[in-house]
């Protein structure tokens, strides 16, 4: 009350700068900076290839670490485990527009950098995080062997990676919603 | 390959609507790892085992001839009623990591939920972190990438909305027609809370943003390092980085200490135990937002990052699984919702959809929140089958079955946001019939 009466007299431009004085001070900083250093452990990896890191793998070496850490979920046949809830990872090729669509890496997966970037962050399941880059690209390379992706002796590294032509590359429409706030029930 | 037997699609979402046969209210107690439900049953009466949330106290015999307990024995910290037995139902998944639970919609009195009965979906279990030891880091395309403590965000400014999240696989069980028996295995992949946090377009200000900057990698810190790639329109316009919950801090499950909330996007992208938003020019194509939360189409192509929740309603009261005592007065209550901004009508039908009434709405609708719903019937004791149906400010109006099939055919799986029916019987009882 004080201060409307104080600035009652005043004119509107220096009431306007009076409240905004009193009431919404300057945003101060917060935050702290971080270093290249720290943001190091961030490693989301792009289509492009962006953040896909130095190491190499093949389907051969692949194997032994699925065999090891993966099989239990996914299956000697990489065909899923419902026990476990481990899914398919091969196979369902031709089948995304029947009655039974089976959505598998081969079959729906639209880029090798997912697969690779998933496979790093959160594999093995009861172990995320644990597989070396040369396991990662080992794997990522039998996963895609044994769909029949990449060869049987092809090697992967960030170059070979993103030249992996995923089956499904094409499957997806650009547009989110064709049918969206279209729809009516009348 | 030929041997590959058929696997059906791992979400929980879908799991949750055929919850275990077997599981009997005593399990169910057990499952929901209650401390009072493991520990009573050796001692004592059975009955003497309070539900999960509540405490077992001896019951007067006549409570104004004796004294009560005395303030304090809870601890601090109240428990409800031993009387209220509503839990959250989990899925029926044999990974109980990778799953959900699904909130009692049918007991849930008012709008908001519970805290302790908000639906779950996790993909690595619920982590256990020190708020201390936690913090959000916005990098990418930024003048200045920060790190921010739960300290500095608690000190800056704060907004507290409520907002619905609803999973996109809610209801996904009435894709083929009338499913699941219970409104809570139906639609209970649906919660409402007060959220309470810092816009993201505060966080935008303080690292300053390049103009490159179209896209949000948002990443939590469970085990599955979830991330999904979020419009930065859509961060500037409602993002929220939320520390708080229906007056307290998140519970873990909905992403202690620190959660994104993206008011009507589907429930996946809200990223839980948020850790670090990443700015960028494209998608990073995340396995989230290619090959899980996707929408396939009848001709075998997908939609991708459909993020908004339609609008949907649905009766909790009468709901599949009840009995009615008799012919007589009831009211009919739900809960309508829109992930587009205020649910602007809501019609319920007594006849099947010959004949719409307007309901009555329980107070002003909010934004991208849940709005209950009520008409009073007078029940002739003659079959009847109930349906509700909402429309938004959009001018949008909830559709039939018979319509998103058309549109989208029968594998979309995700974003079912159908009319509902609920026919009752000569008997009273209520089940899931086709609308």
């Amino acid at each position: 009350m004080s201060r409307l009466s104080w600035t009652l007299g005043l004119a509107l431009a220096f009431v306007g700068a009076a409240a905004a004085t009193a009431e919404s001070p300057p945003e101060p900083n917060f935050g702290t900076p971080v270093s290249e250093a720290e943001l190091a452990r961030y490693v989301a990896i792009a289509p492009n290839g962006t953040g896909l890191p130095s190491g190499r793998g093949d389907a051969a070496r692949g194997r032994e670490v699925y065999l090891a850490k993966c099989v239990a979920c996914h299956g000697a046949h990489l065909e899923g485990v419902k026990e476990t809830g481990g899914l398919p990872l091969v196979g369902g090729r031709g089948t995304l527009a029947s009655a039974k669509p089976l959505k598998t890496v081969e079959s729906y997966w639209p880029y090798a950098t997912t697969l690779f970037d998933y496979v790093r962050r959160a594999m093995p399941f009861n172990a995320p995080g644990s597989l070396s880059d040369d396991e990662v690209y080992s794997v990522a390379a039998y996963i895609l062997a044994k769909g029949h992706v990449v060869a049987e002796d092809a090697e992967l590294d960030a170059a070979s990676l993103l030249r992996v032509e995923m089956p499904n590359r094409q499957g997806f429409y650009r547009d989110p919603r064709p049918f969206g706030a279209a729809t009516t029930a009348r | 390959m030929d041997a590959t037997p058929p696997v059906e699609e791992d979400c929980a979402c879908k799991q949750g609507m055929f919850p275990r046969k077997s599981l009997s209210r005593r399990s169910l107690l057990f499952a929901a790892g209650s401390v009072a439900a493991v520990a009573a049953p050796t001692r004592g009466r059975a009955e003497n085992a309070a539900p999960p949330g509540a405490a077992h106290y001896d019951v007067a015999v006549d409570p104004t001839r004796e004294l009560g307990r005395a303030l304090g024995v809870d601890g601090g910290y109240g428990t409800r009623s031993q009387f209220e037995t509503a839990v959250r139902l989990a899925a029926a998944n044999p990974n109980a990591y990778t799953t959900s639970s699904l909130t009692p919609l049918a007991s849930q009195i008012g709008n908001l939920t519970p805290s302790g009965l908000h639906y779950e979906r996790h993909h690595a279990g619920v982590p256990t972190i020190d708020p201390a030891k936690h913090s959000l880091v916005v990098h990418g395309l930024v003048a200045t990438p920060k790190r921010f403590t739960i300290a500095d965000i608690q000190r800056m400014p704060s907004v507290t909305r409520r907002h619905f999240i609803e999973c996109s696989g809610n209801t996904a069980s009435e894709w083929g027609g009338a499913k699941a028996k219970t409104v809570q295995l139906t639609h209970g992949l649906l919660s409402t809370s007060e959220w309470t946090g810092v816009p993201f377009s505060t966080f935008a200000r303080q690292v300053g943003l390049n103009p490159e900057g179209a896209w949000a990698l948002a990443e939590g810190s469970d085990g599955a390092v979830m991330t999904r790639s979020i419009p930065i329109e859509k961060m500037l316009r409602d993002g929220l980085i939320a520390y708080g919950q229906n007056g307290e801090a998140l519970r873990p499950e909905q992403g202690y200490p620190l959660r994104l909330v993206l008011p009507g996007y589907e429930g996946n992208t809200h990223i839980k135990w948020l850790s670090s938003l990443q700015i960028s020019e494209a998608p990073f194509m995340s396995r989230e937002e290619t090959s899980k939360y996707t929408d396939l189409a009848a001709d075998g192509r997908a939609w991708q990052f459909v993020f908004e929740m339609d609008a949907k309603s649905v009766i909790t009261f009468p709901s599949g699984d009840m009995k009615l005592p008799g012919p007589g007065y009831y009211e009919i209550r739900g809960l309508a919702w829109s992930g587009r901004g205020r649910i602007s009508r809501v019609e319920v039908s007594i006849d099947g959809g010959k004949s719409w009434t307007q309901a009555e709405l329980a107070g002003p609708p909010e934004s991208i929140c849940t709005v209950r719903f009520k008409l009073p019937w007078l029940w002739d004791g003659k079959p009847a089958v109930l349906l509700s149906r909402c429309q938004d400010e959009t001018g949008y109006i909830q559709p039939t079955r018979e319509k998103l099939v058309a549109e989208r055919g029968l594998n979309a799986y995700y974003h079912y946001n159908g009319i509902q029916a609920w026919g009752v019987a000569p008997d009273g009882s209520v089940a899931n019939v086709a609308a």
